[in-house]
């Protein structure tokens, strides 16, 4: 066959068959380790890398359609890809290719038995992403999305001897099904009964249900989606199965699998239903606004580090739904370019997200290899020992903060831009939300960086709490080869913001009809709507600060001198100092669990002034745990103890029940 | 050619400023100071005095800890360029300065909040006690003290359509005066905002080591020499630029255009009037209140961003 006629569905589904193929491989090696880690992963991530470009071709491209002899009998495999699907196929593929390549290195003290079940189900976990973002029917899609759930579910409880372990697997699990229950009935009230060839999107598209269906198709698929991207209050699996999972596993999941939720709803909500209600906007705007402030309050108690960032991350799904909701207020207003701002807001930060929530968590596997410790408490001092772990984390952690010039910002500052641009709607309620909206975003993000720096402060900074960290190594040079990818991609993604967004026009041409584009002519300059109301240009601001920069160290070391000497640390001459004086995670978090005390269930145990031993010990737990999954679990347990009452478990018993059953229905048919 | 001309104005002007803030900045803080001992009846060391500190410190051999590591040495560098840069984006004398466009209000804030992730990790490098403590209760301070700036910016921004503080001079300069609600709230936050973000009474105190109040200080202590010269000098540059930015949104008038030659010594002569106006008044404030407990902090930011939220909502309600 001549390549040139391949269309880009081809090579993602080839792609996708290939990542089957090379875990069947992964399995079949079992006894060798080091082919796995040396072989399979690294061709894995080029895999992933042949996948984003062509996902940045499916973007130029018409959509390409594909019909499988697999499936159903009346209801064969149908794929699209379109350019909504080709961004997030670029999502999927860019980072999957640096976690990929950190893989290799990461894994490799593994034993072969674990690891080649591992890379089974890492590679079928990376083609369940890609067949659920090119899937066009449902039937597909809810098998693409359950393979998904379940090869992530075996990817979190790999270490399964771990009793945690097991329950945080089970939760997600089952907070997966609940969502996927709802995202299949979503589908069915879509399909409207025509029929089993209604399930494919096209016919989807083509049908007109009436606005209570579409809300009803609407708020299923918020629901079933919402569970598996952890909008409150379905996000109580993502601090349990974060930590639970190996990091490269957690980096995927946080940094990808939640996108997937994000794409279902978007294609939900603006492909496949022909109407959109003001309402849904309100509500999704509502959700995303108590999610992201409600995420990053808790980040900012925890202690455990890969918790923190699960909890970054319910922020940043939270923030992702403000878009959205955004997005789709607009819409329904006919305000088109502002729906296209909100929208490309949105997807901008779904990209970066991918990158730097991924870039973070691999991060933390590293320091887990070199402390095997999860506790931020018993660190501290590692820029010392791990100089190149530190300096990617830290671009991490500056884009996850917003700041300029780097990534998050770019997102943060078209999502305000949005809101301040959006005056005029003509729901008067609707205009007094947007400002209260804008000033928790920009709370959410004020806290971000707050939680940030503890989360670099206490790791990487000040004085080692324990004498083995002493002995921590840097990260090896496969996982420095990963992680120098995704930070690139953070400081690429922050400086060439007017590329990203032509990149993202397409996209928002084919949901909303209309596109940003770029009102100044040029790359450095990104004007989302005229040269009057905002500009911004990262390449300029960078340039300004490192000239300032250097010029000022220049005039200093020429005009004075250089001189440096090293002593003993002053802190206003207290003499006796010690690791353990400085703040700890908990320590660092106190003002937030002071300042929002009502939404933490906080236990704590403090000592007195005149304990021998002093012992603190204080937990911040959720309450919408207590609240609302606890009497759930109990309602569940009453309902079944009473159903166990029928079961006994001889089998006269069963017999007389189907006799008695039998006699009724005689008597009432 | 007359295009070539006009760049050439425009940059120079850039410049200018550049060099101006720059230069003039431990000026102000100079002047705040001989205020404060005039109203307290001491005679002072007269405004020059922050310079003869720099210079001192600058001559001065560095004294770092043995386990300082790279990001607290270049912490000042950044600290110091980022609030260079900052006051170059403000209108300070002129607006429509080529640098402007790169970098809007939020980039503003955004520039602002670099510097303080900046300096809140050096603080926490060395690991002592007064370091952390520092750094935590800066974030403190600022997770909500920033916000309450962003939605100060954002009235204005509502109100001249535009989120560049040119344009948004422009428009509360050169219209015809309007009484605007909003932004007599949005005043009263900033006030606030800016009496937390640089470190004055009654959220903080930068004339104390007392251990237990200070926290701008706590963060600084590790520093010395050259170091805490380009510090005190970004303070002082970060005092310049909220007082820019106060007098930009709220008393514009006087600003020239870019490139105007003819209205540059007026300018002049309006911006240090209204420095001088401004950092009096700062100092009265300083000299009559007290500084509150770190525990009412809180509630004090927590007031300043619901004034600053209720100036934006008051903007949409009244559409003024």
């Amino acid at each position: 066959m001549d390549v040139f006629s391949l269309l880009p569905i081809d090579i993602a589904g080839g792609v996708t068959l290939l990542w089957i193929v090379l875990g069947l491989c992964g399995l079949a090696l079992q006894g060798q380790p080091q082919v796995i880690c040396r072989v399979v992963f690294p061709v894995g991530a080029v895999f992933s890398l042949a996948l984003a470009i062509t996902g940045f071709w499916a973007l130029s491209a018409t959509a390409n359609i594909a019909v499988l002899p697999l499936g159903l009998p009346d209801l064969p495999f149908h794929l699209r890809l379109d350019p909504l699907s080709g961004l997030f196929l670029i999502l999927l593929g860019g980072a999957s290719f640096g976690v990929s390549l950190f893989s290799s290195g990461y894994f490799k003290g593994m034993e072969g038995d674990v690891l080649g079940l591992l890379s089974l189900e890492y590679h079928v976990f990376l083609a369940g992403m890609t067949l659920v973002i090119l899937a066009d029917d449902a039937y597909m899609f809810m098998v693409a999305w359950e393979t998904m759930a379940l090869s992530s579910y075996f990817l979190v409880t790999t270490d399964h001897n771990i009793p945690d372990t097991r329950r945080a697997g089970f939760l997600y699990l089952l907070i997966a099904h609940v969502g996927a229950i709802a995202i299949l009935l979503s589908f069915g009230v879509m399909q409207a009964g025509h029929g089993i060839g209604a399930y494919t999107f096209d016919a989807m598209r083509a049908s007109h249900l009436s606005s209570s269906w579409a809300s009803i198709a609407f708020l299923l698929a918020l629901f079933g989606f919402g569970a598996k991207a952890g909008v409150l209050p379905m996000h109580v699996w993502l601090p349990e199965a974060h930590p639970a999972a190996p990091s490269p596993v957690s980096a995927l999941m946080s940094g990808v699998m939640l996108k997937t939720a994000i794409y279902g709803i978007l294609r939900v909500t603006f492909d496949l239903l022909d109407v959109q209600l003001w309402w849904w906007g309100v509500l999704a705007l509502a959700l995303g606004l108590i999610t992201a402030l409600f995420g990053v309050m808790f980040a900012a108690v925890q202690v455990d580090m890969k918790r923190l960032l699960a909890y970054s991350s319910i922020e940043n799904i939270g923030l992702l739904l403000v878009g959205i909701g955004l997005t789709i207020i607009f819409h329904v207003y006919g305000k088109d370019a502002l729906a296209a701002l909100a929208l490309t807001a949105t997807l901008y930060h779904s990209l970066n997200h991918a990158c730097f929530k991924s870039l973070l968590f691999v991060g933390t596997g590293s320091i887990m290899h070199a402390t095997g410790e999860r506790n931020m408490g018993r660190m501290g001092g590692l820029i010392k020992q791990m100089p190149w772990l530190a300096a990617l984390m830290l671009v991490g952690v500056l884009a996850i903060s917003g700041l300029p010039p780097l990534n998050g910002f770019v997102s943060e500052w078209l999502l305000l831009q949005a809101f301040l641009l959006s005056p005029g709607l003509p729901n008067s309620y609707i205009d007094m939300l947007v400002p209260v909206a804008a000033a928790v975003i920009a709370l959410a993000a004020a806290l971000a960086a707050y939680v940030m720096v503890k989360f670099f402060g206490v790791i990487f900074l000040g004085q080692p709490r324990e004498a083995k960290l002493e002995h921590a190594h840097d990260a090896g040079l496969w996982e420095r080869a990963g992680m120098v990818w995704l930070a690139l991609a953070c400081v690429v993604l922050g400086l060439a913001p007017v590329f990203v967004v032509q990149q993202i026009d397409p996209v928002s041409q084919m949901l909303l009809g209309s596109h940003l584009g770029n009102a100044a002519a040029g790359w450095m300059m990104l004007t989302p709507m005229d040269t009057e109301r905002a500009s911004y240009s990262p390449v300029y601001f960078l340039l300004a600060v490192l000239a300032v920069m250097l010029v000022t160290a220049w005039l200093v070391h020429h005009y004075y001198h250089g001189r440096l000497r090293r002593g003993p640390a002053w802190d206003c001459g207290f003499p006796a100092q010690n690791a353990r004086m400085q703040d700890t995670a908990e320590g660092f978090g106190q003002p937030i669990r002071r300042i929002f005390d009502p939404f933490f269930k906080i236990e704590s145990v403090l000592p007195t002034a005149f304990d021998a031993q002093p012992k603190y010990h204080a937990l911040s737990e959720d309450r919408l745990w207590y609240l609302l999954y606890l009497p759930m679990k109990r309602l569940v347990e009453k309902l079944s103890g009473w159903a166990s009452v029928l079961q006994h478990g001889h089998i006269h018993l069963y017999l007389t029940y189907t006799f008695v059953t039998l006699i009724v229905l005689l008597i009432f048919v | 050619m007359s295009n070539l001309v006009e760049i050439t104005a425009l940059v120079t002007f850039q410049l200018a400023q550049l060099l101006l803030v720059v230069l003039a900045a431990p000026l102000l803080t100079g002047w705040v100071s001989q205020c404060q001992c005039w109203l307290q009846n001491r005679s002072g060391a007269g405004v020059l005095q922050p310079y003869r500190v720099l210079h001192k410190l600058f001559v001065k051999d560095a004294v770092m800890a043995h386990n300082a590591s790279w990001l607290f040495r270049v912490t000042p560098y950044i600290v110091f360029g980022c609030m260079w840069l900052a006051a170059a984006i403000i209108p300070i004398l002129a607006v429509d300065l080529p640098f402007s466009r790169a970098a809007d209000v939020i980039a503003l804030v955004g520039v602002f909040g670099l510097a303080r992730i900046f300096i809140a990790l050096a603080a926490m490098d060395i690991g002592t006690s007064f370091g952390t403590m520092g750094a935590r209760r800066e974030m403190l301070v600022s997770f909500l003290a920033e916000p309450a700036l962003l939605m100060v910016l954002f009235t204005a921004s509502m109100i001249s359509q535009s989120t560049q503080l040119p344009r948004i001079v422009d428009a509360l300069a050169h219209h015809q005066f309007v009484l605007y609600p909003s932004l007599a709230f949005a005043a009263l936050a900033f006030t606030m905002v800016l009496l937390a973000e640089n470190a004055r009474i009654p959220v903080d105190n930068p004339n104390t080591h007392l251990e237990l109040t200070m926290i701008h200080e706590a963060m600084i202590l590790e520093y010395s020499a050259r170091h805490l010269a380009l510090i005190e000098w970004a303070s002082s540059l970060k005092l310049f630029a909220y007082f820019s930015i106060g007098i930009a949104l709220f008393l514009p008038y006087g600003i020239t255009e870019a490139g105007d030659w003819a209205g540059l010594p007026l300018a002049i002569l309006w911006l240090c009037l209204k420095l001088m106006l401004a950092g009096a008044a700062l100092a009265l404030l300083e000299t009559l209140i007290a500084k509150m407990r770190i525990f009412r902090v809180p509630e004090f930011l927590g007031t300043a961003f619901l004034l600053a939220v209720l100036g934006l909502l008051i903007h949409f309600l009244l559409k003024a």
